[in-house]
């Protein structure tokens, strides 16, 4: 008890110094480093509160390819990020900005403080028919049957987020590959990594969306270790992704939402209504909505961290 | 048996924290990059693989140790890599 009390607090007060030190961080680069490692601590918290799904999908999404996404942001800005940087802002806008924070962190923690207890909860409810759905993993339950149409939503915008991506891209560079117009720097160590890790990292993305039925896992945390080995490789200056001009491309980015979309119309001839799963096809239609929603989410994260092209090709 | 394999753990895991608390002393207290990449590369992997073996009796499964030992591999692909990388940045700044 005491030791799992101490362990807690360990864990309470790093994450809240990482914050602060990611705050008061001088340059672009180091406020980045003190994002992923707050993110890594916080899923550290999320194991311990016993939500392991979410924890693998703050690790996975939140430091992994938040933090690859801000490294990207902050090496475009360059120097013009440090430009800025000496531009600070007066005194009293400062303090009004401090102020505001400060009343905006009290009013959340007063809310969650005046929470009543026990909270509401929809879990048990939710425990008690997940046998219809097959699944063993509740969480997966309320993502692909009860609370389908969020997963769908968060699918579409991933989609509407490579579609701004790339509407940044210049006019003379349009149709061309998406990424820098330099292929990335080779280094020799990184290609080695790149032809060793790849296969690895498949086996381990597809195992956490199919494990994802059972326990944690699911398609948006195997999704992002499935972007990042396509990522790594790309780094490496292994594989070059296909034009955005090209026709396959953009059928693998709207695959997923497509599927999810088509299925949902099914219910409402075979079940109840708009993604609803007819009962005795449950499980294996959750698996196809599963198995082509990872697959382009894998692609939209690959095209986010790659950017927009920047050269025709 | 059960005792046996708790002691290991302590005594494996206690190992593992030695190290890396010597590899974070190195990061903190060596002069140049390139011996504080070394002190945490090295201390880290150490550590790590220390703390590993000493869990792996703990797993339960053959499968659970199993998957440990995958994640110290993992760890220290990984950390060879960056390793490697950053001291490659850290020798074209230095000359």
């Amino acid at each position: 008890m005491t030791a799992a009390l101490l362990l807690d607090l360990a864990l309470a007060l790093s994450a809240v110094a990482v914050a602060l030190w990611t705050v008061a961080a001088k340059r672009a680069f180091e406020a980045i480093v003190g994002f992923i490692a707050f993110g890594l601590l916080l899923s550290l918290a999320w194991v311990r509160l016993g939500t392991v799904d979410v924890a693998l999908t703050e690790a996975a999404v939140g430091a992994g390819a938040g933090g690859v996404l801000l490294l990207g942001a902050s090496a475009r800005l360059g120097t013009r990020a440090l430009a800025e940087a000496k531009d600070v802002p007066i005194l009293p806008l400062r303090v009004a900005t401090g102020l505001l924070c400060a009343l905006l962190s009290g009013a959340l923690g007063w809310a969650i403080l005046s929470l009543p207890t026990p909270a509401p909860s929809l879990a048990p409810l939710a425990a008690a028919n997940l046998a219809a759905t097959e699944l063993g993993n509740p969480v997966s339950g309320v993502l692909l049957a009860w609370r389908a149409m969020d997963t769908l939503l968060e699918a579409v915008a991933l989609v509407l987020a490579v579609i701004g991506v790339w509407s940044v891209a210049g006019d003379d560079a349009w149709g061309g590959i998406p990424g820098p117009a330099q292929p990335p720097r080779r280094d020799p160590a990184l290609r080695l990594a790149a032809r060793i890790l790849p296969p690895i990292g498949v086996v381990i993305g597809v195992h956490i969306v199919w494990t994802g039925a059972d326990a944690p896992g699911g398609a948006f945390q195997g999704g992002t270790v499935l972007a990042a080995m396509w990522v790594l490789a790309w780094m490496a200056g292994l594989v070059r992704p296909p034009a955005v001009s090209s026709r396959k491309m953009r059928t693998w980015v709207v695959t997923g939402p497509l599927v999810f979309i088509a299925i949902g119309l099914l219910g409402c001839f075979l079940a109840d209504g708009f993604l609803a799963y007819p009962a005795a096809f449950t499980k294996p239609l959750i698996l196809v909505v599963e198995a082509a929603l990872t697959f382009s989410i894998a692609v939209a994260l690959v095209l986010l961290l790659i950017g927009p092209p920047e050269a025709a090709s | 048996m059960s005792l046996l394999a708790d002691a290991f753990t302590v005594v494996a895991v206690l190992a593992g924290l030695f190290f890396l608390a010597a590899g974070t002393l190195g990061l903190l207290r060596f002069p140049d990059p390139l011996s504080r990449l070394h002190a945490l590369t090295k201390a880290d992997g150490l550590g790590l693989g220390l703390i590993v073996l000493g869990l792996m009796p703990q797993a339960g499964s053959l499968l659970g140790a199993l998957k440990l030992l995958l994640i110290w591999a993992l760890a220290m692909f990984a950390g060879g890599t960056v390793g490697q990388m950053i001291a490659r940045v850290a020798r074209r700044d230095a000359s």
